[in-house]
């Protein structure tokens, strides 16, 4: 199935050829864990600090969980940032 | 250098300068700068005076670690009571101007009364002369710079300056120094402005001196400094993107205020972050980002220096904006973009130009300009009004337009300059302003982000992120991430967010050093540069009693928990999208916590029991 890989900061060199404005369409198996993909893509899971599905932040402890993906979700990562 | 133990007191009224002895007593209990500053103000002002009448104070100050090799170690606020807020004002600002007060011998200038014509101070050492400005006024913040320069022909001094647009009386004035660090809020250039005092120019050549254990001081600065650098956000992330990285951070969420606050995701955002900036354009190849820069001290170096493409219409017949100078922060960039729907990075980059030119607070202005264009859009403001200009959402070309016509104080911009809440009030409409106590807020929707609604109801100086940057714990998780849709618990957060940068504030130290350090990391700084025992404990004990401090203040000036309280757009209209969806802020359910927690009545009010525990002056 096809989801949105965001990758931010500078983590946004690992992403895919093709990506516009720090986004690409990726296809995963649909029972990849997120720790799948933040390797799949080669970031390192010490960066992969924001890890965001839709939105919501998914603790550490969670993203070895199977089958919690579906169709057309984006999963955006950030490496540790701050701001304000 | 700790403390150089000395004030300058300043009286406009008689051109008359003084030196007094800093009250040590005062520093013992509120450290320095903006707790320090505040306690001469509950001394010496009614805090019902007119903000922008004689009896009304403006001290610029220091803290302890300003002028010190402590990391961020440069800084200075103004505090005064404000005209936008009717609240006690403190503004907080970097550069070089605070560290070369201190290499000046000053810790602290107390202006009072107001001249008869233009005036500015020059401060070389021990020698400090009000001098004439009446070629100054009415010129911008970069044209006086320039002027001061040529006149004293010092290449080392230091100038904190007023634009335009306070001498017109714009509310939200900001004081602006080295030509783009700004004390940016709560228009406490327009108090600056009031007194008929144009600029304050330092030289400072006595270094440093007056640390209590030099030794120990130069450790534990070594150590604040690793923590810094091994930390991946303040050794990494923001010299590489700046605050600007959380422009995509903040949408992502669905807690990006857009519109006049009206949706919570902006469509435009990735064409303004942190990530555009970097971003080569298509006309020169340059991307907006030329380099990072760094205040006095500061080891992080979160600014931005940018520059505008020479091409794009804001600036194509301009070649004065051809140049390097303050680029984006988040909060300026998304009052501009998101909030006025403008997704322009070279619009946003001008007119945040502008700001710094003719010093005006760009979180105000953003987002007064985005109440005016939902009043545009709603036929109340027309063309009429805006002498022609089209105030659409999303239009870049009228928000150019009207950031000219406000930075000089000509037309619609006087209206502007009223800030959201009078101009709104004045259109009829008070309940599109989206501002608490009169100040407009900066960039997180606190429908997504619980805690932040909390943070703006209560805070001291109006609607504020500065306060009580809960954004930290509940989106960044630093220091450990909460749930930013739960309201429970976040009552506890925000008291503690709110204590600890009272603290870090009035030593002088920057509150983005706070991304790494914990106040164990401060406190043995503070304690090495400071006579007395500077413990952790003690510090959170100082941040509170200034917290009190201020709200004690606020009391008497009039404000009461009534107006602890946020539009009701973000009280009864859910967000239209993301996580939050559908979700309004829960204030009514984490304002008896925080009153309880703080001690305070039922309603909001500081009780004689709190009052005594801190040792509140009565």
């Amino acid at each position: 199935m096809n989801i949105t890989l965001k990758l931010y900061a500078t983590l946004q060199d690992l992403l895919p050829a093709g990506a516009k404005r720090n986004a690409a369409q990726i296809e995963i198996a649909s029972d990849s864990s997120l720790n799948d993909i933040i390797d799949a893509y080669q970031v390192p899971r010490e960066l992969a600090h924001l890890v965001l599905v839709n939105g919501v932040f998914v603790y550490h402890a969670d993203r070895d969980a199977r089958n919690t993906l579906r169709p057309d979700d984006v999963l955006a990562i950030w490496p540790p940032v701050a701001g304000g | 250098m700790s403390w150089t133990r000395k004030l300058l007191r300043v009286n406009l009224n008689t051109a008359s300068i003084t030196e007094e002895p800093l009250n040590m007593e005062w520093a013992n209990d509120y450290l320095g700068q903006r707790g320090l500053a505040t306690r001469y103000l509950v001394d010496e002002i009614d805090p019902a005076c007119d903000a922008l009448g004689p009896d009304n104070k403006f001290i610029m100050v220091t803290g302890p670690l300003t002028g010190t090799s402590a990391s961020t170690g440069g800084r200075y606020s103004c505090v005064t009571k404000s005209p936008l807020t009717g609240t006690v004002a403190c503004s907080n600002s970097g550069g070089h101007f605070g560290a070369e007060l201190k290499f000046a011998g000053w810790d602290m200038i107390i202006f009072e009364g107001k001249s008869a014509s233009p005036m500015y101070l020059n401060i070389e050492n021990e020698v400090a002369t009000l001098l004439p400005a009446d070629d100054l006024w009415g010129k911008s913040v970069w044209e006086a710079d320039k002027m001061i320069r040529q006149k004293h022909q010092d290449p080392q001094i230091r100038i904190a300056c007023i634009g335009r647009s306070a001498e017109e009386g714009n509310l939200y004035g900001a004081v602006v120094n080295d030509l783009h660090r700004a004390a940016g809020r709560s228009g406490v250039g327009t108090v600056m402005a009031s007194k008929n005092l144009k600029a304050v120019v330092v030289r400072g050549t006595q270094g440093l001196g007056g640390l209590a254990d030099p030794k120990r001081f130069m450790e534990s600065v070594k150590a604040g400094k690793q923590v810094l650098a091994d930390n991946p956000v303040t050794g990494q992330g923001l010299p590489t993107y700046g605050t600007q990285v959380l422009m995509n951070v903040i949408n992502e969420v669905g807690a990006l205020p857009t519109r006049n606050m009206r949706e919570t995701k902006f469509e435009g955002a990735a064409e303004v972050s942190g990530e555009a900036m970097h971003e080569p354009r298509k006309s020169d190849g340059k991307p907006n980002l030329t380099t990072n820069g760094a205040c006095f001290s500061c080891t992080i170096a979160c600014g931005r220096i940018s520059t505008i493409d020479r091409t794009h219409f804001s600036v194509k017949d301009k070649p004065e904006y051809w140049i390097n100078s303050g680029g984006l922060e988040y909060e300026a960039a998304w009052a501009l973009g998101p909030d006025t729907g403008v997704d322009d990075i070279d619009a946003l980059t001008y007119v945040n130009f502008l700001c710094n030119e003719d010093g005006m607070d760009p979180i105000s202005f953003g987002s007064t300009v985005a109440a005016a264009m939902e009043l545009f859009e709603e036929g109340v403001i027309t063309t009429q009004h805006t002498g022609g200009v089209e105030l659409k959402f999303g239009s870049a070309e009228a928000l150019c337009q009207v950031a000219e016509m406000t930075a000089k104080g000509e037309g619609f911009g006087k209206d502007l300059g009223l800030g959201s809440k009078r101009l709104c009030e004045k259109y009829g409409r008070p309940e599109l302003s989206m501002t608490v106590k009169g100040q407009e807020f900066p960039a997180y929707d606190p429908r997504g982000i619980q805690g932040m609604g909390l943070a703006y109801a209560t805070a001291n100086r109006g609607a504020c992120h500065l306060r009580g940057y809960t954004v930290a714990s509940e989106i960044l998780g630093i220091p450990e991430k909460t749930d930013p849709l739960e309201s429970t618990g976040k009552a506890g957060l925000v008291k503690a967010f709110q204590d600890a940068t009272a603290a870090v504030d009035s030593a002088g130290l920057c509150v983005f050093t706070t991304f790494a350090w914990t106040m164990d990391d401060i406190a043995p700084q503070v304690d090495a540069a400071c006579e007395g025992d500077w413990s952790t404990d003690r510090m959170m004990e100082v941040g509170e009693r200034i917290w009190n401090l201020e709200k004690d203040f606020n009391q008497r000036a009039g404000i009461t928990g009534a107006d602890d309280t946020l539009p009701p757009r973000l009280l009864k209209e859910g967000a239209n999208v993301g996580p939050a969806q559908g979700k309004v802020s829960e204030l009514d359910r984490m304002l008896p916590e925080y009153y309880q927690l703080r001690g305070y009545s039922a309603d909001g009010a500081m009780t004689a029991e709190t009052r005594n525990k801190f040792g509140l002056p009565g």
